[in-house]
C-alpha cells in the first residue's frame, strides 16, 4: 500500500520507474529494487513520525555495529518549514510564500503522472517512453529521485536489500569497518 | 545577560576563538544559525553520533544546510544583469555546528610566503586592487603551528618543494595514499612535477581521543561519522569542556549593537522565532565571507568597504578515466596536492604575457577522484544507457580527477550586498553575490588546462576533458555555469593597516570599532591557491590571543610528537 500515491499512480510511477531503470540480465529494475516506495516515502514523509527526511547514524548495522539509519533524525522548525514547502508547495499558506508561491513535489509528481495517460501501464514500452519523453521536466524528475532510490540507503524506502548497490557493484555504506591501508591503497 | 564574548558562527574560525578565549578564562556565548548535528545535546563535550555514510542526506537533502528554500542566495555576473539572475543555492558553504570543517575532506596546507605580499612581489593587475597582507607568513606561523595541534594534521615535513618555513612537524604522518593518487603522482613526477602528501585534517593515528580515519570514503561533502575529521570539532569541544561557553544553535544573529565606538551586544532570533538581545563586552564575527559582510550590512554598517572583493578560487578540473578501477570511493577523497602551477614558471610567464597580463599565478593541484553512485547516475541518461554507464562507470569507478584551486583575483566589482527583494524565512534580506572572473583566472586556466589533462594522459587515461567553474560559457548567459562552484570564499571585510582602504586592522578588529574582531575568511586581501581553511583558523587563533592578551601554546615536548612512519610515506614511489 502506498502511503502518499494513489494505487494507480503508484502502478503508473512503477512502469515508468521501469523504462528509465530497465531490468534484465539478472539486474533488478526500478521497480523490483523499491524505487518507486522511496518516491512514495518522500513525497509522503509527513505521514511519519519524525518524517522520512533525514536517515540516523552513525551507522546501518549492514558491516557491524548498532542499526541507527532507521531512527530518522527529528526536524528543526526551519528544516520542517523548508520540507513542507518542497513537499507540499506553499499551498497558500502566507508563512510560505516570502519569496511567493511554491509548487510542491506532490503536485508535480500528482500532474506528470495524470499526464502520461490513465492506460500508461497498458500501452507498448515505444509508447511509454514517448510519453515520458513529452515532458522532459517531468521526466528529468522522475529520473532524479529513481536514481537516488536506486542507490541511496534502503532505510530510505528503495534499493531493497542494498539491490541496486550490488548491481553496481558498490559497497554502499561501510562505517564502521570502513577499508583498510591496503585496501586504499592497492591496485 | 552580559558575557565577555559573542561569537557569531561556530566555524573553524568561531571555533577557534571560542576554544582560545575559554582557555583565558573568557566566558563566551557561540551562536549557530543551523542545526547541531556535531556535538551529543546531552553532553557538548562529546561528538555526537548524527553523521553517517548517507549520500541521500548529504548530498540530495540538504542536511548540512542550508535550505535553499528557506535561506536562499541571490547571483547576478555584473550589475548590468539587474536585480539577480538567480535565486536559490550560491556557494552554501555548510549552515551546521561545525560550518564548513563538517562537509571538508580537510585539506588544510598553509599559504606560501609570497602569499602575504603578493603586491610588493608581483605588483598590480588592472581591473584587480592587488594587496599585501598587513602581516607576513613569519608573523602567522607560530599561529599555523597551534591550529595544525589543535585541529590534528597529518602531513609530512619536507615533502613539499614549496611549502613556507615550518617551526615544528606536522602532528601526525600522512594517511594512506590512495591509489589512483599513487598513478596520477608517478605520472606528475615523470613531467616533472612536485606532488606531497596533502596536509589533511584526518587523524592518521589516534589523536586527542578521537580515532584515526578508517578509510570509509564518505569524506569531501560529509561529515564524519568517527571524528576522526579535528576540524572544528577539537576545539568546539575544548571550549564546552571549559564550561564556559555556551553553543546556542538555531539561532539567527540579525544584528550587531553599536553605540559610539564600541559594540555592545547583539540581538538574535531564536528557535522560538523571537527576537532578543544580549550584551557583550566584544564580538566576534565569524559567519564566513558571505554571512559576515551581510549581518554588519543588516546591522547598519553601510560602507564602501563592506562586501566588496569577494573571492572564490577558479576551478579548473582535468578528469580522465583510466581503462581499470581505481576504487576512489575508499580514503580521504584527495591524498596528494602539487603546488607547481601556483608557483608558475617560464612558460607561464610567457602565457601570462602572451594574454596581456603582467603576471600570473594557478593554483593547489588536488589529485583525487570519484562521485558517488547517485550522483554518478544522474549524469547518464535514462533507459538502456543507464545500465551501460553505471557498469562500465568511467565517471565513478574509473575516474580520476586533477582540480586546480585557482587563485582569484581582488575585483572591486565582485561583492556581496543584501538583496533589494529576496528575504529569507525569519524575513531578512539575504546576501547577494555579484561576481564574474577576472581575465588573469581565465588566462590562467587555458594554461594550465592542458596541462593537468597531460598528467591524466601520462597516467593512462582513455579519455580527458576540462571542466572549469565558473564555466567558460559563463559569458553567455548561462545562468547555473556562471555560479562557481568552490566553497572557498573570502575577502569581503578587507584587512589592512589603511582604514581609507580596508575594514580591518591586522589583528581582526574593524578600524571604526575595536571590540568587534572577524575571525573568518573575510579579512583575506588575496586568495592565493590554498584552501582558505588553516589560514584562517591560524588568523582566528591570532586575533583571539591579541584579545585576550595571551600567547600561542607551545608544542609538546618532542617525545609526544608521532614522528613519521616508514610504511606510509605516501610517496609514489614508495614500494607496496
Amino acid at each position: 500500500m502506498p502511503v502518499w500515491l494513489t494505487d494507480s499512480e503508484y502502478r503508473s510511477l512503477s512502469a515508468a520507474c521501469d523504462r528509465m531503470i530497465p531490468p534484465g540480465d539478472g539486474r533488478p529494475g526500478a521497480a523490483d529494487a523499491g524505487v518507486p516506495d522511496y518516491i512514495d516515502h518522500l513525497l509522503g514523509a509527513f505521514c511519519f513520525d519524525p518524517p522520512r527526511i533525514w536517515a540516523g547514524g552513525p551507522v546501518s548495522g549492514r558491516h557491524g555495529g548498532e542499526p541507527g539509519f532507521g531512527d530518522f533524525h527529528r526536524l528543526g522548525p526551519l528544516d520542517e518549514l523548508a520540507w513542507r514547502m518542497r513537499i507540499e508547495g506553499s499551498s497558500g499558506h502566507p508563512e510560505r510564500e516570502f519569496n511567493g508561491p511554491v509548487v510542491g513535489l506532490q503536485q508535480r509528481f500528482r500532474d506528470g503522472l495524470a499526464a502520461l495517460g490513465a492506460d500508461f501501464c497498458d500501452v507498448t514500452p515505444e509508447e511509454q517512453d514517448a510519453r515520458l519523453r513529452r515532458d522532459p521536466e517531468f521526466g528529468a524528475l522522475v529520473y532524479r529521485h529513481a536514481c537516488e532510490g536506486m542507490y541511496g540507503a534502503p532505510e530510505y524506502g528503495g534499493n531493497r536489500d542494498g539491490a541496486g548497490w550490488r548491481a553496481i557493484g558498490f559497497a554502499g555504506d561501510v562505517q564502521p569497518r570502513g577499508w583498510s591501508d591496503d585496501e586504499v591503497s592497492r591496485p | 545577560m552580559t558575557v565577555d564574548a559573542v561569537i557569531v558562527g561556530s566555524g573553524p574560525g568561531g571555533s577557534t576563538a571560542a576554544d582560545i578565549l575559554t582557555a583565558a578564562g573568557w566566558t563566551v556565548v557561540v551562536f549557530e544559525k543551523g542545526r547541531n548535528h556535531l556535538l551529543d545535546p546531552d553532553d557538548l563535550t562529546r561528538p555526537a553520533a548524527e553523521f553517517s555514510n548517507d549520500e541521500i542526506k548529504f548530498l540530495h537533502r540538504h542536511f548540512l544546510g542550508p535550505d535553499p528554500l528557506v535561506e536562499p542566495r541571490t547571483f547576478r555576473t555584473h550589475t548590468g544583469d539587474g536585480d539577480r539572475i538567480h535565486v536559490g543555492e550560491v556557494n552554501s558553504i555548510p549552515s551546521t555546528v561545525g560550518g564548513g570543517g563538517t562537509h571538508a575532506d580537510g585539506k588544510v596546507p598553509r599559504f606560501r610566503p609570497d602569499d602575504f605580499a603578493l603586491a610588493s612581489t608581483y605588483g598590480p593587475q588592472e581591473g584587480a586592487d592587488v594587496a599585501d597582507w598587513p602581516l607576513s607568513y613569519d608573523d602567522l606561523e607560530p599561529y599555523y603551528a597551534e591550529v595544525e595541534r589543535s585541529i590534528g594534521v597529518a602531513g609530512l615535513a619536507g615533502s613539499n618543494p614549496f611549502a613556507g618555513p615550518r617551526s615544528t612537524p606536522f602532528p601526525m604522518p600522512p594517511g594512506p595514499p590512495m591509489y589512483g593518487a599513487l598513478l596520477s603522482t608517478a605520472a606528475a613526477e615523470r613531467l616533472g612535477y612536485h606532488p606531497y602528501p596533502a596536509p589533511t585534517a584526518a587523524n592518521s593515528v589516534p589523536y586527542d581521543g578521537r580515532p584515526a580515519c578508517n578509510n570509509c570514503g564518505f569524506c569531501a561533502r560529509f561529515g564524519c561519522p568517527i571524528h576522526a575529521k579535528g576540524d572544528p570539532v577539537a576545539m568546539l569541544r575544548r571550549a564546552m569542556a571549559t564550561g564556559r561557553a555556551e553553543l546556542r544553535a538555531e539561532t539567527f544573529v540579525s544584528a550587531i549593537r553599536f553605540r559610539g565606538s564600541r559594540a555592545t551586544g547583539v540581538t538574535f532570533v531564536g528557535p522560538d522565532g523571537v527576537e532578543h538581545t544580549m550584551g557583550a563586552r566584544a564580538v566576534v564575527l565569524a559567519a564566513g565571507a558571505v554571512e559576515s559582510p551581510r549581518l554588519l550590512l543588516l546591522s547598519g554598517l553601510a560602507h564602501p568597504l563592506v562586501g566588496r572583493y569577494l573571492m572564490t578560487h577558479f576551478q579548473t578540473a582535468a578528469v580522465g578515466a583510466l581503462p581499470r578501477p581505481l576504487h576512489a570511493d575508499r580514503g580521504r577523497t584527495v591524498t596528494h596536492l602539487h603546488d607547481d602551477m601556483l608557483v608558475g614558471d617560464h612558460a607561464s610567464a610567457a602565457a601570462a604575457a602572451a594574454g596581456g597580463l603582467p603576471w600570473m599565478r594557478g593554483g593547489m593541484v588536488e589529485h583525487g577522484g570519484a562521485a558517488m553512485p547517485v550522483l554518478e547516475a544522474q549524469r547518464y541518461p535514462w533507459g538502456e544507457a543507464h545500465w551501460e554507464g553505471m557498469l562500465d562507470s568511467p565517471i565513478r569507478r574509473r575516474l580520476w580527477v586533477l582540480t586546480m584551486q585557482g587563485e582569484d583575483l581582488a575585483s572591486p566589482t565582485n561583492t556581496v550586498d543584501l538583496d533589494p527583494g529576496i528575504r529569507d524565512a525569519r524575513g531578512f534580506p539575504v546576501a547577494r553575490i555579484t561576481y564574474r572572473p577576472h581575465r588573469h583566472e581565465l588566462v590562467a586556466s587555458a594554461h594550465y588546462g592542458p596541462r593537468l589533462t597531460a598528467i591524466l594522459e601520462e597516467m593512462g587515461a582513455e579519455w580527458t576533458l576540462v571542466a572549469t567553474s565558473p564555466g567558460l560559457a559563463s559569458g553567455r548567459g548561462e545562468t547555473s555555469v556562471a555560479i562557481p562552484e568552490s566553497r572557498h570564499v573570502m575577502g569581503t571585510l578587507r584587512m589592512g593597516s589603511d582604514p581609507e582602504t580596508s575594514v580591518v586592522d591586522a589583528a581582526g578588529r574593524l578600524h571604526r570599532f575595536e571590540n568587534v574582531v572577524v575571525a573568518d575568511s573575510s579579512v583575506f586581501p588575496s586568495s592565493s591557491g590554498y584552501g582558505p581553511t588553516l589560514t584562517l583558523a591560524a588568523l582566528a587563533a591570532r586575533a583571539a590571543h591579541l584579545m585576550a592578551g595571551t600567547g600561542p601554546a607551545s608544542p609538546p615536548p618532542p617525545e609526544a610528537v608521532t614522528g613519521p612512519t616508514p610504511i606510509n610515506l605516501g610517496r609514489a614511489r614508495t614500494p607496496l
